[in-house]
């Protein structure tokens, strides 16, 4: 059938809402306007402002009401509107959400899931762009999810849900109007591994949310050259699947890894790291990285176009990692 | 704001108000000896600069929907509470505003390009915060009131008697952060007013999620004297607003003000409140229109001549023109800007960033544009 990821994302919320009463949503703007991205719209028609909850403005106070509504046996579903705005409520994730069930020797859990806006590229400045998913995915307690594709959209809450530990879900600002088809009985999906989104020989590009589809148009341009990426979709930014990340540095030899965080102490250099130290004898050239530029993102829309990552540098990253060595 | 049959509570705060919806003068004495010298002249200049207000926001909203603007926050609405308060203030007070208070800002002094500049996406800031004493507009919904209470401290320290005023609306009261600004506003009696623009939205979120009780009625609990007052009424916000600094300029410390208002625009262009509004309530509002109330007294004191209405008109065209003429000569920023501002100093980090850049932009055609 034919969706968009704000509907996959909406039609999983829908089936958990239908499916376990412990289950209900809140966050600013989530019921009457239907959610600033429009997410949860007609959701609050369909099952009223209890489960469908506009909170006050405070961050804080909605992330630490969910942690608590998780530890009486509910399972919120918390709108964080943007992850620029989790930086308000970072003691409730960091120090709360993440460390309680190992404070309480095991006997607190936190089962709850947010879901947070991330990203950049859409002209909303420096304090409305970050992304900072890397970042949440050097917390320990924590599992981080960035579905990129609409079976992800469509299937990752679920199994978020079952998950007895705090997940967030990243979803990237520019993809809520991704159209495409799904199967009509698409469910849960896995939220431990990686996936490989085309099949190449030549370069492993590893990335993951929103600059998926930059990659798989950069993998297009290479092809049309005669370089065929394999392209590596993270999904779990934590835990890491490291066996995909190693099965595609075996395969290709080369690696290029597309990340729209800051590059330094990111998790691209996570990464990096990670191929040197597991793989480094399959490497036939340094692995490449294609990060933002390290400022604040730029309001004026041709610099913040030059600050992210794109498909031309993208394909200049692959032509430095070929070329060397090869 | 009481509920239909429900009682309001005793200690709560009475609405201040010195000319009401119809333009009548309400007597109060305590307040109006605040602005005994406000003659009729000085109240229609308070006009003209709400008309010249309204004027800017409704030229911004046209440029934003002819695509020159990427965003615009109206203030429609607002006009009273900002022209009211802002007028209050002398040179030397500083301001820490959101991202609504283009009228504040305009009664800074702030030049027509600037106001457009953040707005137009040609640079992260519009105007020279230290050339009107005003800082750059905050997004991050409450930041600023901590900035302004940290600011009071400093002129504390400094020994003058100037003062800050932080501009936030009703949505912001829920975060921690103005939670937190009153209590070291009211611990060190630092000398800050806070300015609560309760228009009755955040976004589309009705005042009372946040609040089951007028706003003004916490500031009490933190130890800071509140008013609340009528937002819609220039008069009384200028009455209040001077209480207010009268008060911290003699180290009396902070001050609460609650502007009861009304937002009758959208959140910004790029909201729709028909999905959320009920269009009673902003039909009933718009009749507390704070122009329309100023005009009619004005008519009735015999001052409101078609040679006053002219020019103001004609200052308020003036203005938009100006404003339009501004927007179009900002220029795109140079490429390499991208690396500017990022720290004060040279910085290894951005030089390679920057050499890289070079470099890259020198194999696309036509070098670095
Ligand atoms: C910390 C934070 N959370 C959420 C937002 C998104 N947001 C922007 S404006 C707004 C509503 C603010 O309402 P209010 O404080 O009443 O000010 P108003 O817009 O009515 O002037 C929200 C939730 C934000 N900018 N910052
Ligand atoms: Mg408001």
């Amino acid at each position: 059938m034919k969706t968009t990821y704000r509907e996959a994302i909406r039609a999983a919320m829908r089936e958990a809402l239908l499916g376990d009463e412990r289950v209900f949503l809140m966050g600013e703007d989530v019921g009457r306007y239907g959610g600033c991205f429009a997410v949860s719209l007609g959701l609050l028609e369909e099952f009223g402002p209890e489960r469908i909850r506009d909170t006050p403005l405070s961050e804080s106070g909605f992330v630490g009401a969910g942690i608590g509504a998780a530890l009486g046996g509910m399972r919120p579903i918390v709108e964080i509107m943007t992850v620029n705005f989790s930086l308000l409520a970072l003691d409730q994730l960091v120090n709360n959400a993440a460390t309680l069930l190992h404070m309480s020797g095991g006997q607190f859990n936190v089962p709850v899931v947010f879901r947070l806006t991330t990203g950049a590229g859409r002209q909303l400045a420096a304090q409305h762009s970050h992304s900072l998913e890397g970042w949440y995915a050097h917390i320990p307690g924590l599992r981080i999810l960035t579905p990129a594709t609409l079976e992800d959209a469509r299937g990752m809450l679920g199994t978020a849900l079952e998950d007895p530990d705090p997940v967030l879900i990243f979803e990237h600002g520019s993809l809520y109007n991704v159209p495409g088809e799904i199967a009509d009985d698409a469910g849960l999906v896995n939220i431990d591994k990686a996936a490989v989104r085309r099949a190449g020989a030549d370069v492993a590009l590893i990335t993951y949310g929103g600059t998926l589809p930059v990659v798989l148009e950069s993998a297009d341009r290479l092809a049309a050259e005669g370089i065929e990426a394999e392209v590596v979709d993270l999904r779990v930014l934590r835990p890491l699947d490291d066996a995909a990340l190693l099965a595609a540095v075996a395969k290709t030899h080369r690696a290029v890894v597309v990340d729209e965080g800051w590059r330094s102490g990111s998790l691209s250099a996570e990464i990096s790291a990670r191929i040197t130290e597991q793989a480094f004898f399959d490497l036939d050239a340094p692995v490449g990285r294609v990060c933002s530029a390290e400022v604040p993102v730029p309001y004026a829309r041709h610099l913040e176009l030059a600050a992210l990552p794109s498909v031309e540098r993208v394909v200049e990253a692959v032509h430095k990692v070929v070329g060397a060595g090869g | 704001m009481t509920a239909p049959g429900e009682k309001a509570h005793p200690e709560e705060a009475k609405l201040l108000q010195l000319l009401d919806a119809d333009g009548r003068r309400v007597p109060d004495p305590e307040l109006e000896r605040w602005v005994e010298d406000v003659s009729t002249d000085q109240l229609g200049a308070l006009y003209e600069d709400m008309a010249i207000a309204r004027r800017i926001d409704v030229e911004a909203t046209a440029l934003q929907r002819q695509g020159e603007l990427g965003l615009w926050p109206p203030l429609l609405g607002q006009e009273a509470s900002q022209i009211g308060s802002a007028r209050a203030l002398r040179e030397d007070d500083f301001v820490f505003s959101s991202y609504r208070e283009n009228g504040v800002a305009y009664c800074r002094g702030v030049g027509f390009e600037d106001i457009l500049r953040v707005w137009r996406g040609n640079s992260g800031s519009g105007w020279d915060p230290y050339s009107i004493n005003m800082a750059t507009p905050q997004i991050i919904i409450g930041a600023q009131t901590l900035h302004a209470t940290g600011y009071a401290l400093g002129c504390q320290q400094d020994g003058v008697d100037s003062a800050a005023i932080a501009y936030f609306g009703d949505g912001a009261t829920s975060e921690g952060d103005v939670n937190e600004a009153m209590v070291f506003a009211a611990s060190f009696q630092a000398p800050v007013i806070f300015f609560c623009q309760n228009n009755q939205w955040a976004i589309s979120e009705p005042v009372g999620l946040q609040a089951r009780r007028p706003i003004a009625g916490r500031a009490p609990g933190f130890g800071i004297p509140s008013l609340r007052v009528d937002g819609n009424d220039v008069l009384a916000v200028l009455a209040a607003t001077r209480i207010a600094l009268d008060r911290a300029r003699s180290g009396g410390g902070p001050t609460f003000i609650e502007a009861v208002t009304y937002r009758v625009g959208p959140h910004t262009t790029s909201d729709d409140p028909t999905r959320y509004e009920d269009s009673n309530q902003r039909e009933d509002w718009v009749r507390r229109d704070p122009l329309a109330r100023v005009e009619a007294h004005l008519a009735a004191a015999g001052f409101f001549s078609d040679g006053f209405r002219d020019g103001v008109k004609a200052k308020a065209d003036d203005a938009a023109a100006r404003l339009r003429a501004g927007c179009h000569s900002l220029k795109d920023p140079e490429p390499m800007t991208v690396f500017e501002h990022v720290y004060s100093s040279p910085h290894p980090a951005l030089e390679r960033q920057r050499a890289r850049y070079t470099q890259y932009l020198a194999t696309i055609e036509g070098g670095n544009r």
